[in-house]
């Protein structure tokens, strides 16, 4: 975010709020489909795919926010994103309500989050942006899953399974 | 532009690991007394081209060291020294030496000049204390490019009609002019018997050559009745661009004996333009391999006359062992295909399904259609599979020298019998097996195998035998290493489990229970730790990494009789025979290999312990029983055991029931990761896609029973 100029970003939408990722992360947009579950899984880790021969976890961005669950319909929609961990890259689906457009966005234009109460709650967030008079909140998914604890590189079972027993 | 000889280097050390494996192969099968010559070129040739090669590269160090075991071994080949058992320790020392070199030179690090050198000082007292060196022995020039030849062999026939010689020195641009004295070469050579010699003292470094440029000379010698006039047509394009002199030969002067192939195989003067034929790539190696022996890193082998070889055989020398027809492709291409033909497999799967739900009066001809694709599928899969498999004679090779030394060193006389070696299994199996085996025969030989004194006081002959054997069996694979030692001593087992707190004072185990205990981290018999084993980490690591495989290792003995150890993997990683199970809406898979027998239980099958942990009982044992919907957060379809069914399986040595809603089929399943994207899970070892494209997952039975206790513990 230290360069100058404009990069595209996909916006999409969570109940009230927009958010928005990095373009260039995303792999592929899918409606939605059963999962298969995963045990001792966090729960908003809702299980596996077979995203063309290969085995993609699918969190809930909703579950992951805290928010009022939503039901999963046709028009659900799964995007696939490339996350970076320390083990290298991993692909993600992440299911959210709506995608709804892809936009230019200035990066001098980007404002920081405000810092409210513990940081960890907003150090996902890459920054806050308007566009067409909507805030999108830009996301650091690299961060947002990356980070997250059964999912992120070189953490084993045992830890998972002590993190979801926690 | 200058050649880069880097991109040659995997290939080289490649083929010199390999060939020194086939050195050491020779090494061990050659009698002493009366070696086999088949034996001895084997060898040689091996030692030949290492040092080709590594001339080639500039690895001085190995090229020199080569050089003096080629001198040693010309020496046994020509039969004037005789092998001696010394000797072939001093051979086989020296395939260690050179492996040591070549991995160091390949991890770009320092060679262990000092081990290297003693060595070759004992090559050289060897050679010296054979008798009068002949003071022209004649050494083969590294990979002399194909023809060059001695500028006078005393041993020419006479003198014959007399001929030309010729002296061709282009100039530079020679090239550049449109000439190519290769062809002219080839049309000398058309005339009569050529004898070509090649100056190549003008060649500059390799970093300063030119590749447009032409930095050789020729002297040339055709014999026979030819016209002068033949011979200047064959310069005529390149007069102007080259200095010529044809003179005729006088009767007496040596006629040298050559071929006239060896013309056919001169290098182009210098690297031709890079292009991508074949051919023209051959020129850059060759040319730099000339200029490789004209200033060959090593006295001695620049001093050496280089002989004249046939170019077949210098050619052979660059481009591998052995014809077998066979081509060397990277384990990735291998694996990308067997990715796609997993995808393919899946697809086709989905497709079957799919088309069993059709009707009309084409249905019956898209099934038949679909059922001869779900044939060649399954053709195609093998085939690819058996692309990745490897006889295990790769792992076998490694023991006869191994158990050779081994026994050397324990005083014991072993006999090694190897069979089933053509027995093929995936390579990443053959890889990973090695360890465990050279684990399991190192024990036969130092704890099983006793003493050749012992041995006789027992009635059994003084000479042990370690028997290693592979076989396939269904769709696995069984390695069994089988000595007639004394076999597993109980008594101690059990005294020293009793010492370790392993068992109780009072506990009476069964044989197999006291197998188990070698099987303990840190357990061990022996009296005393050799250097060889009895540390105690040895079985422990083998049964794990047999696990990692998905594989079991079995162990029957007989006290005074031997034992045996029994090792059973799966042929490949990649894919699995399963068992589908059901637990509510998900599906599992068990690996065939874990399952003992499924059942359906009666509600008087099942007993409550202290009200908590199910177990049934089966065959007079009491097995505790996982409920996989527990285990794994499902809603199961029935909680009640006896509407479901129980699949007994085996990890760890342990049997445990699975409660499962019901049964689906066998399939075999391609196994996918899930820790690419995602991570472990405790009891998962991977999934896998069914064929309506959902993801199931496959099922880890060690790791199941782990992760069940770790709840129970809770």
């Amino acid at each position: 975010m230290t360069t100058n100029g404009s990069h595209q970003v996909l916006t999409f939408v969570l109940g009230n709020e927009t958010y928005g990722v990095d373009i260039l992360r995303v792999q592929e947009i899918r409606g939605w489909s059963a999962v298969t579950k995963i045990p001792h899984a966090p729960a908003h880790v809702l299980g596996v795919l077979n995203l063309r021969g290969s085995i993609v976890p699918i969190v809930d961005l909703r579950m992951r926010f805290a928010l009022e669950r939503a039901e999963y319909t046709a028009v659900t929609v799964i995007i696939v994103m490339s996350v970076n961990t320390p083990a290298g890259r991993r692909d993600f689906g992440v299911v959210v309500d709506g995608v709804s457009d892809v936009v230019d966005v200035n990066s001098a234009e980007v404002k920081p989050a405000p810092e409210l109460g513990s940081r960890s709650a907003t150090d996902y967030i890459r920054g806050l942006v308007s566009v067409a008079e909507r805030m999108v909140v830009l996301l650091d998914i690299d961060r947002l899953i990356g980070r997250d604890l059964a999912l992120s590189a070189g953490v084993d079972g045992e830890e998972a399974l002590a993190a979801s027993a926690a | 532009m200058t050649v880069d000889l880097t991109q040659f280097h995997d290939a080289f050390f490649e083929e010199s690991f390999e060939a020194l494996d086939a050195m050491e192969a020779a090494l061990l099968k050659l009698d002493v007394g009366s070696p086999e010559p088949e034996l001895i070129n084997t060898i040689f040739r091996v030692a030949h081209s290492i040092k080709g090669g590594s001339a080639t590269f500039g690895f001085t160090e190995i090229a020199s060291f080569t050089h003096s075991l080629e001198t040693l071994l010309d020496e046994l080949r020509s039969g004037t020294m005789p092998v001696t058992v010394a000797l072939s320790d001093l051979l086989l020392k020296s395939v260690d030496v050179l492996r040591a070199m070549l991995r160091a030179v390949q991890a770009k690090q320092p060679i262990d000049t000092q081990r290297v050198s003693d060595l070759q000082f004992d090559l050289e007292v060897a050679i010296a204390g054979k008798g009068a060196p002949t003071a022209a022995a004649p050494v083969p020039a590294p990979a002399a490019g194909g023809a060059t030849l001695p500028a006078a062999a005393p041993d020419v026939p006479a003198a014959r009609s007399p001929g030309w010689r010729i002296r061709f020195h282009p100039y530079r641009e020679l090239l550049a002019r449109g000439n190519d004295p290769l062809r002219m070469l080839r049309e000398l050579a058309a005339l009569g018997e050529l004898a070509v010699r090649v100056d190549a003292q003008m060649l500059p470094p390799l970093a300063e050559i030119n590749p447009q440029d032409c930095y050789l000379a020729w002297s040339l010698e055709l014999p026979g009745e030819v016209s002068e006039e033949a011979i200047k047509q064959v310069f005529e394009w390149a007069e102007g661009d080259c200095d010529l002199t044809i003179e005729r030969l006088s009767g007496e002067a040596g006629k040298l004996p050559a071929s006239p192939q060896p013309a056919a195989a001169m290098p182009v003067p210098a690297p031709a333009p890079a292009t991508t034929t074949p051919t023209q790539l051959a020129a850059p190696r060759t040319s730099s391999t000339a200029r490789a022996s004209a200033t060959a890193p090593t006295g001695a082998t620049a001093a050496q006359p280089p002989r004249a070889e046939s170019p077949a055989k210098a050619e052979a020398s660059l481009s591998g062992f052995g014809d077998s027809g066979s081509i060397r492709v990277s384990v990735e291409k291998i694996d990308e295909l067997m990715n796609t033909v997993g995808e393919l497999v899946i697809t086709q799967a989905m497709l079957s399904q799919l088309g069993s739900h059709f009707d009309g009066p084409d249905a019956e001809k898209l099934r038949g259609g679909l059922a001869q694709l779900e044939r060649y599928m399954r053709e195609l899969q093998e085939s690819v599979m058996r692309v990745r498999m490897l006889p295990i004679s790769f792992v076998f090779s490694r023991f006869p020298r191994m158990v050779r030394d081994l026994a050397q060193r324990l005083g014991k006389q072993i006999e090694l019998k190897l069979t089933g070696e053509q027995t093929e299994l995936d390579k990443t199996v053959l890889e990973k097996i090695g360890d465990p085996l050279v684990h399991l025969v190192r024990n036969c030989i130092d704890h099983g195998i006793e003493s050749p004194d012992a041995r006789v006081a027992a009635g059994k002959p003084a000479e042990g035998t370690v028997h290693l054997d592979a076989c396939h069996r269904g769709g696995n694979i069984a390695v069994e290493v089988t000595d007639d030692g004394g076999g597993l001593d109980k008594e101690r087992i059990l005294a020293k489990a009793r010492a370790r707190g392993l068992v109780g004072a009072g506990d009476s185990l069964t044989d197999a229970e006291i197998h188990e205990l070698i099987f303990l981290p840190g357990f061990s018999t022996a009296e005393k730790t050799t250097d060889v084993s009895g540390r105690g980490v040895g079985m422990d690591v083998v049964r794990r990494n047999v696990k990692e495989l998905g594989g079991k290792i079995d162990l029957s003995s007989e006290p005074g009789r031997g034992s045996r150890f029994t090792i059973t993997l799966p042929l490949t990683l990649a894919i699995v025979d399963g068992q589908s199970v059901a637990v509510g809406t998900e599906t599992y898979i068990v690996p065939l290999i874990s399952i003992v027998e499924s059942m359906q239980l009666k509600a008087t099958g099942v007993t409550r312990l202290s009200g908590q942990s199910e177990v049934l009982s089966f065959r007079g044992d009491y097995l505790p029983i996982i409920r996989l919907h527990e285990l794994f957060g499902v809603e199961p379809r029935s909680r009640a055991l006896h509407e479901g069914l129980v699949v007994v399986a085996e990890g760890d040595g342990r049997r445990v029931g699975l409660f499962v809603d019901d049964l689906l089929g066998q399939q075999q399943v391609v196994i996918k990761s899930l820790e690419a994207n995602y991570g472990h899970i405790e009891g998962v070892s991977g999934a896998t896609i069914l064929g309506d494209g959902s993801v199931a997952l496959i099922l880890d039975v060690p790791g199941l029973i782990r992760a069940a206790s770790m709840r129970a513990a809770a």
